[in-house]
């Protein structure tokens, strides 16, 4: 599937064979005393010399991860340890999580790099660890007289190494911190590290192209205006073959009442163009007053995987182009940590957004006082409110071709908490529905292995290590209930689950949730439906048998 | 293992030093008054220092783990503890982990099965180990309080009688001081046995469990074996309490071990990872509101930056967008 990856059942193999702390069989060595090893699978290649250049971000350079010299700057010490100061004196977070980690362990197999690899440097605790054992160098002459008590180490290009394979095997999915008994964050943690590796050209391309291409154009796929507005409908265009309807997006209109954000995988990526297609067949269905910005054209912020000011950067267009166009408030797609930066940055960073009106559902006339101060709604939201007041006509038959499970995104479930209205929206459009196992769901959730900008091709190895315990869950679902459909409401999930799936899960397909919505929705003046929007053909509805299949 | 015989040794050392010096040397003026006093003012110093120090950094985003479903819908029902929307409800959050250790009760064990299957057992042996340590060391702390009043305070008796509840031998045995060495005994053990706990433990980690566990062990040796003569204690405790520097009496050289210990941990308290003790209440994922959509968070800090605006956009692609009869803001 991958040259970057070995077959699953190599992969299972290797995995039982290996010694590791998670199975216990595993010789005594402290962790600071096992190599770091780069090779084919475990790292992202580098931040392009000319996409550093766009972005002015210090040096740019060609190197790759197995380099034995990775070509710092002269004060890269400096510039670390500086850094790292500052950024202390910007964040109590910081300062109390590297304080206060009593090394109980709770976090230790919650991590689902950990669970993967068995690296014990992916425990959460030894990932903050690697980070902690630096800035506790505060005291060379305990460190002198106990030497090894504290557990502090010098800064060296070997810590650097290390930091850049384990802080880029954390996807910021923050399952650790639900466990640990002082709240302690290892997403805190690896923002900082990576936003400090940066300062050095120490980076990730498949991170740093993105929020180039999001400056520039205003989306991580680079899409410019005219392509953006084709791609969309084309969209329309396969919505009218397959429903008969036409909707009829608008782009960059000013007087709109809401202005509609979803992450660019929607409009360009299979399978995300399913879920768009979704969003429009249900925007059509309630008439909503709704325009699509070409400039604000990204839900995503990789921006959060590189620096805070990156993030407020590529966050800033939208509300400046709310603002511009005169909506009254913002309706946001299906994504993770799109609604982790909405939920709690957006409006600290770049609030208040007075010259919008706090969000009401025109259909049902419901008020969203949970985002009284953001005027963000997030679509699942808006639509579990027009399901309950009866407002869409729904046929779930039409998704009985399907039998789902529902995959609840990191930054949505430890971020923000939404748990029920997902689960009340699949509930309401299809008739086959299993939760995965308690430990692996909602506050619980295990990550796709590929957020946060690790969603690389040339890092399967890792991804697919790191996907284990989502893809095995799921694996529990499809034995016992034969699922064959995981959903979602992530557009990196959509990406990356989907190869997930085909590696670990093969027959598990994954969608949006508002690709289902789509599915289910009855339009007015639609012919009949034979197939889903993917033009697979749906259960009890096949057309009289004239099809050759 | 270097990393538990170093902290062991340091141990014993410092039971050591207040046996030999005051056994050999009668150092019971530095022992039983100057240490002590020193110990109690780093403590008091270095815990506020220490707090203050924390506190006076910004908190400039609201980044509550969320742990329950959201305030969305009147018909959907909100989980007000796991996911407050305002400052009682959080409060009740923190309270609820300082006093109960909520997130620890949620503690699963992740296990590799053959041909790369994981399962997830619920595992609170930790939670109970951890709640069972915690609160014994506050009753023994509480019920120490005897010492430093004429008059035994009535809340002192109400715990005296409730942990002496198995009134088997004489002295009353105290149900929290076998607890207490039992759970020490826990923790220590589950850090050597556990291949993950083995891994990631420090020296620190060993250390305030070594020097606790010597503590209660010699307090329980005064109490039960060597049977001290407490009213000198009890006077010199009084003496301490009321900042008189006379010298103390005839005092059993245990009790300058017990102190000195006491000492030991009070000076490395603030400077460790027991500061974690205040760090809980401040700790940012759980002493939010997830609120941020409803109210805005203030960053005292929030830096300008310079973003690509919409007309720098229509400049980059005003002809692209013209062909594509996207409407302009300038022709």
């Amino acid at each position: 599937m991958s040259k970057y990856v070995s077959k699953m059942s190599e992969l299972k193999i290797e995995l039982d064979k290996k010694p590791s702390v998670l199975k216990g069989n595993y010789s005594p060595q402290d962790w600071w005393d096992l190599p770091v090893e780069f090779h084919d699978g475990n790292w992202c290649f580098p931040g392009k010399p000319e996409v550093l250049q766009e972005l002015g971000f210090p040096n740019p350079r060609k190197w790759a991860a197995t380099d034995a010299d990775w070509q710092l700057p002269a004060d890269w010490k400096k510039t670390i340890s500086d850094g790292l100061q500052s950024r202390l004196k910007k964040y109590r977070s910081m300062k109390l999580f590297l304080d206060s980690c009593i090394r109980c362990g709770a976090c230790a197999d919650k991590c689902h790099f950990f669970l993967g690899t068995g690296d014990p440097k992916n425990m959460p605790v030894l990932r903050a660890e690697l980070l902690r054992s630096v800035y506790r160098n505060d005291f060379p002459l305990v460190e002198k007289i106990l030497k090894g008590f504290s557990g502090a180490r010098q800064l060296t290009p070997e810590v650097i190494k290390e930091w850049h394979m384990y802080f880029n095997q954390c996807t910021e999915c923050r399952r650790c911190s639900v466990f640990c008994p002082l709240g302690i964050d290892t997403a805190e943690i690896t923002m900082l590290v990576r936003e400090l590796l940066n300062l050095i050209g120490v980076n990730n391309n498949w991170i740093l192209a993105p929020v180039a291409n999001c400056n520039r154009t205003g989306n991580h796929l680079g899409i410019e205006p005219h392509t953006f507005v084709q791609n969309i409908e084309s969209l329309a265009d396969d919505v009218k073959e397959l429903t008969g309807v036409a909707v009829n997006p608008t782009f960059n209109r000013k007087g709109a009442e809401v202005l509609f954000i979803t992450p660019s995988g929607d409009v360009f990526g299979d399978p995300g163009v399913y879920t768009m297609m979704g969003y429009m067949l249900l925007f059509h269905h309630v008439g909503l007053d709704y325009t699509i910005s070409t400039y604000a054209s990204e839900g995503g912020n990789f921006g959060m995987f590189t620096s805070n000011d990156m993030m407020k950067k590529i966050n800033a267009k939208m509300y400046h182009e709310a603002e511009r166009l005169g909506v009254k408030w913002m309706l946001g797609g299906e994504c993770g940590h799109m609604w982790r930066v909405v939920n709690q940055y957006m409006s600290t960073m770049n609030g208040p957004a007075d010259f919008l009106e706090q969000p009401v559902s025109p259909i049902t006339g419901t008020r969203f006082s949970n985002a009284a101060a953001t005027k963000m709604v997030h679509i699942v939201e808006f639509t579990a409110d027009l399901i309950h007041h009866k407002k869409l006509k729904l046929d779930p038959k039409r998704n009985d071709h399907l039998r789902t499970t529902f995959h609840d995104s990191c930054n949505i479930a430890r971020g923000m908490g939404m748990f029920e209205e997902p689960r009340y929206v699949l509930n309401n459009v299809c008739n086959t529905f299993h939760e995965m196992p308690e430990n692996t769901i909602r506050e619980k959730t295990f990550c796709c292995g590929s957020g946060s900008g690790l969603n690389a091709e040339e890092y399967m190895e890792i991804r697919m290590k790191g996907g284990l315990p989502r893809a095995h869950a799921v694996k529990y679902v499809k034995e016992r209930h034969k699922v064959d459909s995981l959903v979602t409401i992530c557009a990196i999930d959509r990406a990356s689950l989907t190869p997930l799936m085909k590696y670990w899960n093969p027959g598990v397909a994954v969608y949006g949730l508002h690709e289902l919505v789509g599915n289910a929705l009855i339009m007015d003046g639609e012919k009949k439906r034979t197939t889903d929007l993917r033009e697979n053909t749906m259960a009890g509805f096949e057309d009289g048998g004239d099809d050759e299949e | 293992m270097k990393k538990i015989l170093m902290p062991f040794v340091m141990v014993i050392v410092l039971a050591l030093i207040p046996y030999l010096a005051v056994h050999y040397a009668g150092l019971t003026y530095l022992f039983g008054v100057i240490v002590p006093y020193t110990a109690a003012a780093v403590l008091v110093l270095g815990v506020l220092w220490r707090l203050f120090n924390w506190m006076r950094r910004p908190v400039p985003f609201c980044i509550p783990t969320t742990c329950g479903q959201e305030k969305s819908f009147a018909w959907i029902k909100h989980n007000p503890i796991e996911n407050p929307t305002n400052s009682w409800q959080a409060g009740i959050r923190v309270l609820t982990e300082v006093l109960f250790f909520r997130s620890l009760f949620r503690n699963t064990k992740a296990e590799w099965h053959k041909d790369a299957n994981l399962a997830y057992g619920s595992h609170k042996w930790l939670w109970l180990g951890g709640l069972v340590f915690h609160w014994s060391l506050l009753i023994i702390v509480l019920r120490h309080a005897r010492f430093f009043f004429v008059m035994v305070p009535g809340f002192v008796d109400i715990l005296d009688y409730a942990d002496g509840f198995f009134d088997i031998i004489l002295p009353t045995f105290y149900v929290t001081d076998a607890l207490a060495l039992a759970a020490v005994t826990f923790l220590f053990v589950r850090r050597l046995r556990d291949a993950k706990m083995r891994i990631l433990s420090l020296p620190t980690d060993y250390f305030p469990l070594f020097l606790i566990g010597a503590i209660v062990v010699v307090g329980v040796l005064m109490r039960y074996v060597v049977r001290l003569n407490i009213m000198p204690v009890k006077d010199q405790m009084l003496r301490l309490v009321n900042f008189s520097f006379d010298a103390p009496g005839e005092i059993g050289t245990l009790f300058y071990v017990h102190i000195f210990l006491v000492s030991v941990l009070a000076i490395y308290f603030p400077f460790s990872k027991l500061m974690h003790a205040g760090a809980i209440f401040l700790s940012p994922t759980r002493n939010l509101a997830n609120n941020s959509r409803i109210k805005r968070h203030i960053n005292p800090w929030n830096k300008d930056i310079k973003f690509k605006t919409y007309s720098e956009y229509e400049d980059d692609y005003r002809d692209k967008m013209k062909k594509a009869n996207l409407p302009l803001e300038k022709q």
